[in-house]
């Protein structure tokens, strides 16, 4: 792979918690290379390490050991307030539950990346309408997510997610609340914006219709990367 | 930009900001009405007292010592001239005071015998209730607080035994014309006031007085003999210096009300910030610094003092105003225990209380919304993500 494209670059990681007065290790000597525009998942089941991996990756956790590079920042050298910026000026985060604020409206919540990369209002405003007609939410912008429908809160995250376009994305079981008919249109969404925008997406996930969409598999067990497969003819994708 | 996210903030979450604000401004209002009521307590007494008894002030005959009843015996002298002259041109009255015992109901009880015109009107007594009464018997006025005490009513006689000033006893009978219902207790508790045409001749003291009050706005006389002027700054300042020994009890008054004001507004700002862990955390995912986080959180407090100044002023100002110009009524009747209480209380609310008032609580709100939002903001984002309990 060409380390010049790398988004991340991942050596050796290790990453331990403390469990009743030991270690448990979640991740375990983890070697990784992401390019730029790859549609990853990292695959495993309930334990498996997935979810510390993607936190690690997007700085909102620290290895124990080993080096994390992301989009050119050693995530393990920089500080909260390093990791903070490169967080919001370069990644975008899909979670699970959503995680959209409560008493923000649709545009709202999606124009809050923007306010806090400081862009002005007129530029706002237009980026913000454009990311809600991606994800096609355009006739719930000033709904508040108590008036959506789950696949409309996972939509309304993840043009949230994209809209300051991020070179890096990462969802962590984004499809995990949502029907399949739900699942299948999020993931339409996130392959076309992956074309469109080129933004590298990384999944965590144990979603079989999610595997369908992805080009590239990482499969994780017990802390540990034991297959990594590059899916030539995704089944959706 | 944290301003605007704080204000959106604020006024998206209607029913918490509702509760949030409301709690802090009960909280100004309960504060502002207690520390208004007892300031009007102290502003009260002292009105009543200058209205009741001293007036503009007072000029004493240099013996007189309302502390000590022994100096009455030799506090009483002609008023000189220029004093004199105040009282003929009804600017002034004189009062003559003498000790004496009053037998009601066979029981005997000294008592301060005052001898006071009838028909002034300088201080707010009803001594008007003295005249008229020409059949040899001594018409005499009490308070309320002494007619219970003696189980006097009007139209009830009693003896009265006095020292004149020949050094002679003499006794005679009282009949009581009227029971006043006053808040000042220094004219009640063991007085009995009579008209000074009689207590002049009762003691043998024609033409002469132991003090002399006088209206406000006069200027003090030039030839006053060896009388002492004693003006309301003078005759005041025991009330003063009461107010002043009064003032830590007064502040730690204050400072239990802020306490539990800040239990409250703790207790709300916690539980709202604690359960926006997730909030933070997302906050945090998208790229907001923990300093940020903090600062967005406190802003929110400093905000939620400002609505609540507001809402004291449009929810619970025309309460405060209305006990201001109306008062509370007050259920027990203080002038039997030696306090001037008014029988309605107006609460007086001073600049400086409702300043001092708002910074203070806005200060806590401050540093309730600093403490717990700077705890979160430094659990791992992955913590706060997850909605994890703090220590």
């Amino acid at each position: 792979m060409n380390k010049q494209n790398s988004v991340i670059i991942i050596n050796n990681v290790t990453k331990n918690f403390p469990v009743g007065g030991e270690f448990f290790s979640a991740l375990k000597n983890i070697d990784l290379t992401l390019d730029e525009g790859e549609f990853t998942g990292l695959v495993g089941p309930s334990g498996s390490g997935k979810t510390t991996l993607l936190n690690i990756i997007g700085g909102l956790d620290s290895a124990t050991e080993g080096d994390v590079s992301v989009l050119g920042y050693s995530m393990d050298k920089t500080t909260h307030n390093e990791r903070a910026t490169v967080r919001r000026k370069n990644m975008g985060f899909i979670f699970q539950s959503y995680n959209l604020l409560p008493v923000y409206t649709v545009f709202e919540n999606v124009e809050l990346p923007l306010i806090l990369n400081k862009v002005d209002s007129n530029k706002r405003e237009k980026k913000v309408n454009q990311a809600i007609e991606w994800v096609g939410l355009g006739d719930k912008r000033n709904s508040k997510p108590n008036m959506l429908s789950g696949g409309e809160c996972q939509r309304t995250a993840i043009a949230r997610a994209i809209v300051h376009q991020p070179a890096l994305v990462m969802a962590d079981e984004p499809t995990a609340n949502l029907d399949a008919e739900n699942s299948h249109h999020i993931m339409q969404i996130l392959v076309e914006l992956n074309k469109e925008l080129s933004t590298s997406f990384v999944f965590a996930t144990h979603d079989e219709k999610i595997m369908g969409y992805l080009r590239r598999i990482v499969h994780l067990d017990d802390g540990q990367i034991n297959k990594d497969e590059q899916v030539k003819n995704p089944k959706y994708n | 930009m944290l301003i605007r996210i704080a204000l959106k903030n604020l006024l998206g979450a209607r029913l918490r900001t509702i509760l949030n604000v409301f709690v802090t401004s009960f909280s100004f209002f309960i504060i502002l009405l207690m520390s208004g009521m007892y300031d009007g307590m102290l502003q009260h007494a002292k009105n009543v007292t200058i209205d009741t008894e001293i007036a503009g002030g007072a000029y004493w005959h240099p013996n007189y010592d309302p502390l000590d009843p022994m100096s009455f015996e030799d506090a009483h002298a002609i008023i000189p001239n220029e004093i004199k002259l105040l009282v003929d041109q009804k600017k002034a009255f004189p009062v003559l005071v003498s000790q004496a015992s009053i037998y009601p109901g066979g029981r005997i009880m000294p008592a301060i015998l005052k001898g006071i015109p009838p028909d002034q009107n300088i201080v707010n007594m009803p001594t008007q209730s003295l005249n008229g009464f020409n059949d040899g018997t001594i018409p005499v006025l009490i308070g309320k607080g002494m007619a219970r005490n003696t189980k006097l009513k009007v139209g009830d006689s009693f003896t009265i035994r006095w020292l004149d000033v020949n050094q002679t006893y003499d006794a005679n009978e009282g009949t009581v014309v009227y029971i006043m219902d006053t808040e000042n207790f220094k004219l009640d508790m063991g007085h009995i006031w009579v008209p000074l045409d009689i207590a002049q001749s009762m003691l043998a003291m024609e033409e002469q007085a132991t003090y002399v009050t006088y209206k406000t706005g006069l200027k003090e006389v030039n030839n006053k003999g060896d009388w002492i002027i004693r003006d309301v700054n003078y005759l005041v300042q025991d009330m003063e210096a009461i107010i002043e020994a009064d003032k830590p009890g007064a502040q730690i008054m204050f400072m239990i009300l802020l306490a539990l004001a800040a239990m409250g507004i703790f207790n709300a700002q916690v539980l709202s910030i604690f359960r926006r862990g997730k909030e933070i955390g997302t906050l945090m995912a998208l790229g907001m610094t923990r300093l940020r986080v903090v600062m967005l959180f406190t802003l929110e407090g400093g905000l939620n003092a400002v609505f609540s100044a507001t809402a004291t002023l449009i929810i619970f100002g025309p309460v405060l105003l209305y006990f201001g110009v109306n008062g509370i009524p007050l259920p027990l009747d203080y002038t039997e225990m030696g306090l001037i209480m008014a029988k309605r209380l107006i609460p007086v609310y001073s600049i400086g209380l409702i300043l001092s008032t708002t910074i203070l609580v806005s200060i806590i709100v401050l540093i309730v919304s600093y403490m717990p939002s700077r705890k979160i903001s430094h659990m791992k984002p992955t913590d706060a993500l997850r909605g994890k309990a703090i220590a």
